[in-house]
């Protein structure tokens, strides 16, 4: 377990500073270097040379990348010029909220998916298998702003259930009214529990082929006794990586949906950033986005381990991906 | 990234396409027949070829003005002379769903085939070399696999000014890293063959032995990869259009014109959003069917579905 932790930690440390050199480069790919996304897209060739002077990037790309990761890592993700803060702070007050939106969104997929693929599994190529199969290959092929704005067409215009707009104003303003979270959470499990519930199928699948199945029936085990003592527990290990690989998805969808409910999170605010160019808070929300990703993977590989020794065994190489 | 992508990222290493079952006779015909057999596929791939024909040869059929905007003439509803209606600034619903097609589907097999493209190249390099190499080029893939694409979409968007060609390559590296990572693990298998090592031993040059004996032995692979790739692009193309981002009008493609007619959803007028919206969910779940028949035909992993 040890040696499993130590070399999986190190290729995430890896993975980290190579997300750290992508968005390096990402903020030198810009016209005119990050002088222009500091002072904007009218700044003129001799006020970025001048700025480019005081600053220190007129220094070799090398130095200027130790500067700037060093930066970073004491917590100085730059300043926002559009919105007169610094990034670190705006992130801060965004983050938890997207967190706890994808959050939410992610365990209610998982306890909707699983049931529903298991069942799937056990019911295969009948009709209510393939029922089901359509009905979230439709879901997972419908753009996601296309179901939120499905969602606010008949639950909150047309029947007044549910809010339309997500909670603004603090973290805590959450909690206030759950109701107003309703359709944005609903949204993004809409369009995830697909790609969970097609992998659970297939996970159960593969393990009711298994011999120890076929033994556990024949020595009079009920269907319904093998398939949650045995199947499940084998089958839901590798569902915890899936968690962590699909981070970057639900994070996507989390942005539309974001955008479509105005719920201020991380998705919302690179929007507005976009809008504005403010690249300093783009490239603070890439960053952090992508580093809360490799740190979110590591941890479900780590549990993963936890449940499955079969995979602290294969340290070497990664099988155990 | 796609469900298929994503549960696809996880088999990268060790899943056991290559070493399958070798058909006896002819793989081609027997591939070709299990496709055939498989009817969901199949049915998948006449929505693509209508959905084709309907946007390249239709407007040779059906004339319509979608350069000239006729204020006029907005927002009719479906009746005689406009099947499906004007949309907000008076082009033919119809006609435009043809020319927003062809936008679709070409930004959508061209950033998947360059997302296969590139992909291919570095996985299979990467995995042919293993070692040292592999490790660092694999890193590079988790590391911008780790940052979500639209995050990466809207930068990439907002720094180069959207075009069908620019819409293609931006999409295209933010597609490429799946198809690495698999490619990377046939290629892994690959090289310890017997046929791989005997050319090596002959003096083979290692960029015709990735070619010609690591890329053909992975193609079912590639080929299944490459449909789902379609089919995440299309999705891909229609989230930026809704984000702003897309391709500036008289351009259009379905993505945007559903997202721009989700703005008159109040007004009731539905074929504002029902054509543009149903043809990306069909083109979209076109593509997933026929990667599932590939797939199957080619006897690869069933975890990755």
């Amino acid at each position: 377990m040890i040696r499993f932790l130590v070399r999986r930690c190190s290729q995430a440390l890896v993975v980290l500073l190579l997300v750290s050199i992508i968005i390096f480069i990402l903020l030198h790919l810009l016209p005119g270097g990050p002088a222009r996304a500091i002072l904007g897209t009218h700044a003129t060739p001799t006020t970025i040379a001048a700025f480019n002077r005081e600053n220190g990037l007129d220094s070799p790309l090398p130095v200027q990348y130790w500067h700037w990761l060093t930066g970073v890592l004491s917590g100085n993700l730059g300043f926002s010029y559009v919105l007169n803060q610094p990034v670190s702070s705006v992130l801060a007050q965004r983050l938890p909220k997207t967190a706890f939106l994808a959050g939410i969104s992610v365990l209610l997929a998982v306890l909707i998916a699983v049931p529903v693929g298991l069942y799937q599994a056990v019911r295969r190529a009948r009709l209510d298998d393939y029922v089901v199969t359509t009905v979230t290959f439709v879901l997972y092929s419908t753009p996601a702003f296309w179901v939120a704005l499905l969602l606010i067409d008949v639950l909150a215009v047309r029947l007044h259930l549910f809010p339309a707009e997500a909670p603004q104003g603090a973290f805590s303003a959450l909690f206030g009214d759950p109701s107003a979270l309703v359709l944005p959470v609903a949204t993004i499990t809409l369009v995830t529990i697909a790609a969970y519930s097609r992998y659970v199928r297939s996970s159960v699948l593969d393990e009711l082929a298994q011999d120890y199945v076929r033994m556990a029936r024949s020595k009079g085990a009920g269907l319904r006794v093998v398939l949650l003592r045995h199947v499940l527990r084998n089958a839901l290990s590798p569902v915890v990586t899936l968690l962590g690989v699909s981070l970057p998805f639900i994070l996507s969808g989390t942005l539309i949906t974001e955008q479509v409910f105005n719920y201020p999170g991380v998705g919302l605010l690179i929007f507005n950033a976009a809008e504005q160019q403010d690249y300093p808070v783009m490239l603070g929300v890439v960053l952090v986005v992508g580093a809360a990703t490799v740190v979110g993977s590591l941890l479900a590989d780590i549990v993963y381990a936890i449940l499955d020794p079969r995979v602290r065994a294969s340290v070497n190489g990664e099988a155990g991906r | 990234m796609s469900l298929e992508n994503m549960t696809a990222a996880l088999g990268g290493a060790d899943h056991p396409g290559a070493d399958g079952p070798v058909p006896a006779e002819a793989p081609g015909r027997v591939r070709l027949r299990a496709f055939a057999d498989n009817r969901l596929a199949v049915a998948g791939l006449a929505v693509v070829i209508a959905l084709t024909l309907f946007a390249f040869i239709g407007p040779l059929l059906y004339h319509t003005d979608q350069v000239h905007t006729r204020l006029a003439a907005e927002t009719l509803r479906p009746g005689p002379g406009h099947p499906l209606g004007t949309d907000n600034v008076g082009y033919d619903q119809l006609g435009r769903l043809m020319v927003g097609g062809q936008t679709t589907l070409e930004v959508a097999f061209g950033a998947a085939a360059v997302a296969v493209l590139l992909g291919v190249v570095w996985g299979a390099t990467a995995g042919y070399l293993g070692g040292f190499a592999d490790g660092l080029m694999m890193r590079v893939v988790d590391a911008l696999l780790a940052i979500p694409a639209l995050f990466l979409l809207i930068f990439l968007a907002t720094v180069f000014k959207p075009s069908v060609l620019m819409l293609i390559i931006v999409v295209g590296v933010t597609a490429w890293l799946v198809p690495a990572r698999l490619v990377r693990g046939e290629a892994l298998s690959l090289r310890n063959r017997e046929y791989v090592q005997a050319a090596r031993t002959m003096g083979v040059r290692p960029p015709t032995i990735i070619f010609r004996h690591i890329v053909t032995n992975s193609i079912g692979t590639i080929l299944v990869n490459a449909t789902f790739q379609v089919a995440d692009a299309i999705l891909l193309v229609a989230a930026l259009s809704f984000l702003g981002l897309g391709i500036s009008p008289p351009a259009t493609n379905w993505g945007a014109m559903l997202s721009d007619g989700l703005n008159y959803t109040y007004s009731g007028y539905w074929w504002l959003t029902y054509p543009p919206g149903i043809a990306i969910v069909l083109t979209v779940v076109a593509f997933n069917l026929i990667g599932d028949g590939l797939r199957d035909a080619f006897g690869l992993d069933t975890r990755r579905g």
